[in-house]
Parts: structure tokens; C-alpha cells; sequence
């Protein structure tokens, strides 16, 4: 029966009101599943036919030198990320600060250091004894440019720097979504400029500031491998130097990603432990 | 009443662009007396307020709280503006509730209220935070201490604000429209807070549209319209006998 008109007696609009509901059947929606299982399915079974030695994967995923890079790795992210961060927020009250002189400072630093790319500001600072051969305070102190720009001040500075350029932006953002009103209470209650920064302003801009900034630990971690280019010990750098050796491509590229995709989805379970945080006295509305 | 002057202002003017939001606004307000400004909107009242506490700048004239010149320092015959730090000690004195309660959503009623005596005047946490809850308590929600803005309606919302305001012991209280974002049925919660606060002695500027509280808790009352102070005096007798035609139509106006 199909009969979908309002009935003409109470009686049977009560029969059909106890019918019982059978939800719609996603039938599209399960053809669908299952091409994309099957796909999924011969990707992993060429990869385990493939060319690549599992066993030796294993036997090089906790490799000494394999772990060293990890720490490495992770070193560099904090380091270039720290440094991106104090940028970002002082670029971006720079930006607010109303001093022309300051927005305008800000505005090319962003331009110049989002403007180039990454690889090419790495190069570029650890080359930097061929333009500065020596650097310091003239009567104060000096040093040698070469033994300080080593590998790991090159690659903190070179990422650090444009990651400063990307993160103001986002901190900008964060200060911008903060009701007017909120500085203005600060100031009521005699807080100066800093104070109501720090204490108030700040704290509220984190919950729009953490998913992006949280997103760019996640890129940082990846874009540490750049610094592979100039000697860096990070994770991919290690993995070559022992595919150089025993000529293992696949397989150790394989353990690289194994560690890369494993930080990351650490990182990831922080991210939602700290936005958790910053949502604190909002009524959390996470769906649509 | 001949208690001293807490409030002076003398020819404040102060326009946005070409527009004249104040034109030599002149107001004295005597130490524990409470003062309503009415008048139609736009006429210059939050703006007139604002600039009491220093969130707007002056274009000319001055203004006295707490016995001193605000946000100017004299030296000969100029009136040079003092820097950010100065400023902030002198709103410290000066409370504020805003028509939209701007309590910072990131802290619950109770760290609200204890934020600026302890970043800003350097009490104990211990000492704050007990004076808080007092105050909490005054304006009936001890049992609220624990909740975060979002938690609260409107009426308690407004009544934190006031606590908040409260507890940087201000000598003067502002505010602005404090019932006009409420529903109807929350206004009196608030009213009430406020009479408490009027009678406790402390000295009150109020811009409102709530006539009953200008009548009943006000002793004076100032209309304000096109940016110009048109008339102020006893509550009783604006209310009721203004000399003033444009503050008649108006009473006419509100009071329907
Ligand atoms: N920041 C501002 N920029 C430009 N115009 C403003 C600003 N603040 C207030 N005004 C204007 O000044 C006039 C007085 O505003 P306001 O003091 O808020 O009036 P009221 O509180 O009496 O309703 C209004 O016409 C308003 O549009
Ligand atoms: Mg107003």
C-alpha cells in the first residue's frame, strides 16, 4: 500500500501512526563503500607485493640512528616553532599597535618572508657567511659567521622566520575576532594596554587561534625535513645517509614516513586536548 | 545635599569627523548622589559617559573626578595628555556597566570579579577573592561564583557586571543603559541591585530609560538632547515641571 492521503477517519490516521518506521537503505551510498574498499584494498596488496623488503623496514624502524632524527626532529619543530610564534604575536601587535612606523615594518616582513619560498630562506641563511663573513658589535664582540650559522641555527632561523610571517597572520585574526567590548571592560577596570592583552584578549583569541596554529605545528614537523638539504640530522637526512649506504630506497623512505606519520597524530591528539581548553566557557558547538 | 563635588565637567565638546556628538556639556555630581541622564538616542549619553572614564578622548573642555583633571596633566597653560599607565590608574577609581555586560567569557562570575583587584591593585588572591564573594553574594548569586558567563541570563550577567565593577572599590560608578539588553522580566533583578548600591551610599551616573528609577532612586536628573545638556536638576522637578519644552515631549514620549 501506498497510499499516502490523509485518511478520512481518526481511527485508521491512529493505525497508520503505530505503523513501524523502516529508515531509507543507502543504497548508492554502499556500492560506493565497497569500489572504494576494493581500491584500498589493491593499493596495500601491491604494496606488499611490491618491491619492498618488509623485514628490512623493521628491522631499521628503531634503528639508533633512525631515533636520533626523531629527537631531531622534533627539536627543530619546537625550535622553529617557538621562534614562529614570539614573531607571530609581536608582528601582530606590531600590526594593531596604531605606530605606522611598526604596520608598516610588519607588513613587509610578512610580505618578504611569506613571499619566499622555504627552501630557498634555509639556503640562504646557511650560506650567509658569503655574504657577512663575520658578524657581531664592531669594538664589542665578533665571531665567525660559518661556525655559528651551523645546520641547526640555518634551519630554525630559516623556518622560524617565515613561520612567523604565516602565524602573525593568524594571530592578527585571532586579536580582530575579540569583541570591542572586552578591551573596554579591561580599561574600566584600569588595566593598561599590555594587561589587557595578556590577561584578556589573548586567552579568548587562542580558541580561534589554536585549530590553524595547531595545523602549522603539524606542517612544521614535515617541513623540518627541508633542513635535510643543509645537513641537518632530522629524520629524512638519517634515513638517506643509511640508504646511501646500503642502497635500501623504499624501505627506509617507508620507515620515514612510519615516524612522521606517527608524530603527527600525536601531535594531533594534543590539538584536541588544548582546544578543548580554550573553548572553556563557551557553549561548545562543534557541529553544524 | 552639600557633600563635595565628585564629578565636574565644564564645556565638553567632542565631535566624530564633522559630527558634534557633545557640545559644551557641563555636570557637577556631588559625592553619594545618584544622577540619571535621559534623552532621546543619539543625543550624546554613552558618549558623555565614555568620556568620564576616558574611553573617549575630549576635543575641549575638562573634567574633575575624584578631585583630579581627568586624563590631563596641567603645566602653565597647557594641558598636556598623560600616558597610558596614568590613565589606567585613574579609570581605577571610575567603575563601568555596559549595556552588553562584556564579562570576559573566559573566566567564571568569581575570577571576573577578583581580575583587577589582583592584576590591577595588587590585593591577594586570598583577600580578592573573599571580598568577591561578598560582593557576589550582595548582589544574590554566591551560588553562582563557580559559572562562566555563557551559564548565566542576562539579569545575572548584568548583576556579575556590577559586582565586578564593585570590587576595584570605585568612589563612582557609571552606567550605561544597564537594563536595555535585558528581557523585561529580568529588569527588576538588576533595579533592585542598583537601588541596594544607591542606598549603600555610593555615587551613581546612570543613563537609562527606566523612568522608574529615575523618579524613585535618582536625586537629580539631566536630559540630554543633540549633543547639548538641556536641562538638570532635582528628579522630582524635571520629572514633573521641566522648564524645558523639548524635555516635556520627551517625558511625554517614554512615559506614554
Ligand atoms: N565611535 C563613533 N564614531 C562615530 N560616531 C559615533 C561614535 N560613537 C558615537 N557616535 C555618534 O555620536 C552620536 C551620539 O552617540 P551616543 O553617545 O552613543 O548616543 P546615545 O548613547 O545618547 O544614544 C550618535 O549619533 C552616534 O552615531
Ligand atoms: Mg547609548
Amino acid at each position: 500500500m501506498t497510499d499516502t492521503t490523509l485518511p478520512q477517519s481518526s481511527r485508521d490516521a491512529h493505525d497508520i501512526a503505530h505503523l513501524e518506521l523502516v529508515p531509507r537503505r543507502h543504497v548508492g551510498r554502499m556500492i560506493f563503500a565497497a569500489i572504494v574498499l576494493l581500491m584500498v584494498a589493491l593499493l596495500v596488496r601491491a604494496f606488499v607485493v611490491g618491491q619492498i623488503e618488509w623485514p628490512v623496514v623493521g628491522q631499521f624502524l628503531f634503528a639508533p640512528v633512525i631515533i636520533q632524527g626523531i629527537w631531531n626532529t622534533l627539536l627543530m619543530t619546537v625550535a622553529a616553532m617557538s621562534l614562529g610564534i614570539a614573531l607571530g604575536v609581536l608582528i601582530a601587535i606590531m600590526r594593531i599597535s596604531g605606530n605606522p612606523v611598526l604596520e608598516y615594518i610588519a607588513l613587509v616582513y610578512v610580505w618578504i618572508f611569506r613571499g619566499a619560498p622555504a627552501l630557498l630562506q634555509l639556503l640562504l641563511w646557511f650560506n650567509l657567511a658569503l655574504i657577512f663573513p663575520t658578524m657581531g658589535i664592531p669594538g664589542l664582540f665578533e665571531f665567525n659567521t660559518v661556525e655559528v650559522m651551523t645546520p641547526f641555527v640555518a634551519a630554525m632561523l630559516g623556518l622560524g622566520i617565515q613561520q612567523g610571517a604565516y602565524t602573525s597572520e593568524v594571530v592578527r585574526s585571532g586579536l580582530l575576532s575579540v569583541d570591542a567590548g572586552q578591551y573596554e571592560a579591561a580599561r574600566t577596570i584600569g588595566m593598561t594596554g599590555m594587561q589587557t592583552l595578556r590577561r584578556i584578549v589573548l586567552p579568548q583569541a587562542m580558541r580561534v587561534m589554536v585549530p590553524p596554529v595547531g595545523n602549522e605545528v603539524i606542517s612544521m614537523v614535515k617541513l623540518t625535513s627541508l633542513a635535510s638539504v643543509i645537513q641537518y640530522s632530522e629524520i629524512l637526512h638519517n634515513a638517506q645517509v643509511i640508504y646511501y649506504a646500503n642502497t635500501r630506497v623504499l624501505e627506509l623512505l617507508m620507515v620515514a614516513s612510519f615516524w612522521y606519520l606517527a608524530i603527527v597524530t600525536v601531535l594531533s591528539l594534543i590539538q584536541s586536548r588544548i582546544e578543548r581548553y580554550y573553548a572553556r566557557g563557551t557553549r561548545g558547538r562543534t557541529t553544524i | 545635599m552639600t557633600s563635595e563635588i565628585l564629578v565636574k565637567a565644564v564645556d565638553v565638546c567632542k565631535s566624530f569627523g564633522t559630527f558634534k556628538a557633545l557640545q559644551d556639556v557641563s555636570l557637577e555630581v556631588r559625592k553619594g548622589e545618584v544622577s540619571c541622564i535621559i534623552g532621546p538616542s543619539g543625543s550624546g549619553k554613552s558618549t558623555f559617559l565614555r568620556c568620564i572614564n576616558l574611553l573617549e578622548r575630549i576635543d575641549s573642555g575638562a573634567i574633575w573626578a575624584n578631585g583630579e583633571l581627568i586624563g590631563y596633566r596641567r603645566d602653565g597653560n597647557k594641558l598636556y595628555e598623560m600616558s597610558d599607565a596614568e590613565i589606567a590608574r585613574q579609570r581605577r577609581g571610575i567603575g563601568m556597566v555596559f549595556q552588553r555586560f562584556n564579562l570576559f567569557p573566559h573566566k567564571t562570575a568569581l575570577e571576573n570579579v577578583v581580575e583587577g583587584p589582583v592584576q590591577v591593585l595588587g590585593e591577594s588572591p586570598k583577600a580578592a577573592r573573599d571580598h568577591a564573594l561578598e560582593l557576589l553574594k550582595r548582589v544574590g548569586l554566591a551560588d553562582k561564583a563557580g559559572s562562566y558567563p555563557a551559564e548565566l541570563s542576562g539579569g545575572q550577567q548584568q548583576r556579575v557586571a556590577i559586582a565586578r565593577a564593585m570590587g576595584m572599590r570605585p568612589s563612582l560608578i557609571l552606567f550605561d543603559e544597564p537594563t536595555s539588553a535585558l528581557d523585561p522580566e529580568l529588569v527588576a533583578e538588576v533595579l533592585d541591585v542598583m537601588n541596594d548600591l544607591a542606598a549603600s551610599g555610593m555615587t551613581m551616573i546612570v543613563v537609562t530609560h527606566e523612568m522608574g528609577f529615575a523618579r524613585n532612586v535618582s536625586n537629580t536628573v539631566a536630559f540630554m538632547d543633540g549633543g547639548r545638556l538641556i536641562e538638570h536638576g532635582p528628579s522630582a522637578r524635571v520629572l514633573t515641571q521641566p522648564d524645558n519644552p523639548r524635555t516635556a515631549d520627551f517625558l511625554k514620549a517614554v512615559q506614554r
